[in-house]
């Protein structure tokens, strides 16, 4: 169980073959990808991310636990980076490593559900137009309730 | 004393990350109007706080919140992550 906030970019090839080498009791390792989505109009110039040092790890800890308590996972690899990102950068990736692929699944979809609207990050969106900070979507905060 | 953090558009309208503030709160609504009540930035910010949330030690709780031992409290927006 490994979590990092970090400002540098990450090397998602090495990452996720380190990860799955690493695993010893696992048949399944699942990766999710999150990246900088251009704007429709493609003018988006960069997103800042900021953060809530701390507190970010703190809730990416509780989430990664109550995870590892909800399925049978052997390992979970957490990466957000904050700071400024251009379009298509990488921002964010989980991995999970379980016996079967369902908990592997399973579990990534919940660490991202719940990342995405419990943990302190906040993003704002720098076009032409001006800067914009992102909404929380009604729809994000839905996802939880299926856990 | 209590460190009062603001993150995202609320750090934004107030115009700066982190203050100390002289309180006797008992609660984070109480802290709140308080708050309010000191100048326009706080107000506007403040202004509807169903679209804010808030931290106590860094832990998600609601505005009923008490504030008795706490160091920490934080208001930011919904989070916007992943």
């Amino acid at each position: 169980m490994a979590i990092r906030v970090q400002e540098a970019a990450f090397d998602l090839g090495a990452e996720v073959q380190d990860f799955a080498t690493a695993q010893t009791q696992a048949g399944a390792v699942v990766n999710f990808t999150g990246i900088v989505r251009n704007t429709a109009a493609g003018d988006l110039d960069r997103m800042e991310i900021e953060h809530y040092p701390g507190m970010t790890e703190s809730a990416l800890t509780a989430i990664d636990a109550e995870a590892t308590k909800r399925w049978v996972l052997k390992d979970s690899l957490i990466i957000h980076r904050y700071g400024i990102l251009r379009p298509n950068e990488m921002i964010m990736m989980v991995a999970t490593a379980a016996p079967h692929r369902v908990d592997a699944f399973e579990a990534a979809q919940y660490l991202m559900d719940y990342l995405k609207s419990r943990a302190p990050f906040w993003k704002k969106e720098f076009t032409t137009d001006g800067a914009e900070w992102v909404d929380a979507k009604d729809a994000d905060e839905d996802a939880l309730l299926k856990w | 004393m209590i460190d009062v953090l603001y993150f995202a558009w609320v750090r934004e309208r107030i115009g700066l990350p982190k203050e100390q503030v002289e309180t006797t709160a008992a609660t984070v609504a109480e802290l709140v109007s308080e708050l309010k009540l000191r100048e326009e930035r706080y107000a506007a910010a403040f202004e509807d706080i169903s679209a804010l949330r808030v931290a106590v030690d860094q832990e998600l709780c609601e505005f009923d919140a008490p504030l008795a031992g706490a160091r920490e409290v934080a208001f930011f927006p919904p989070m916007t992550g992943g």
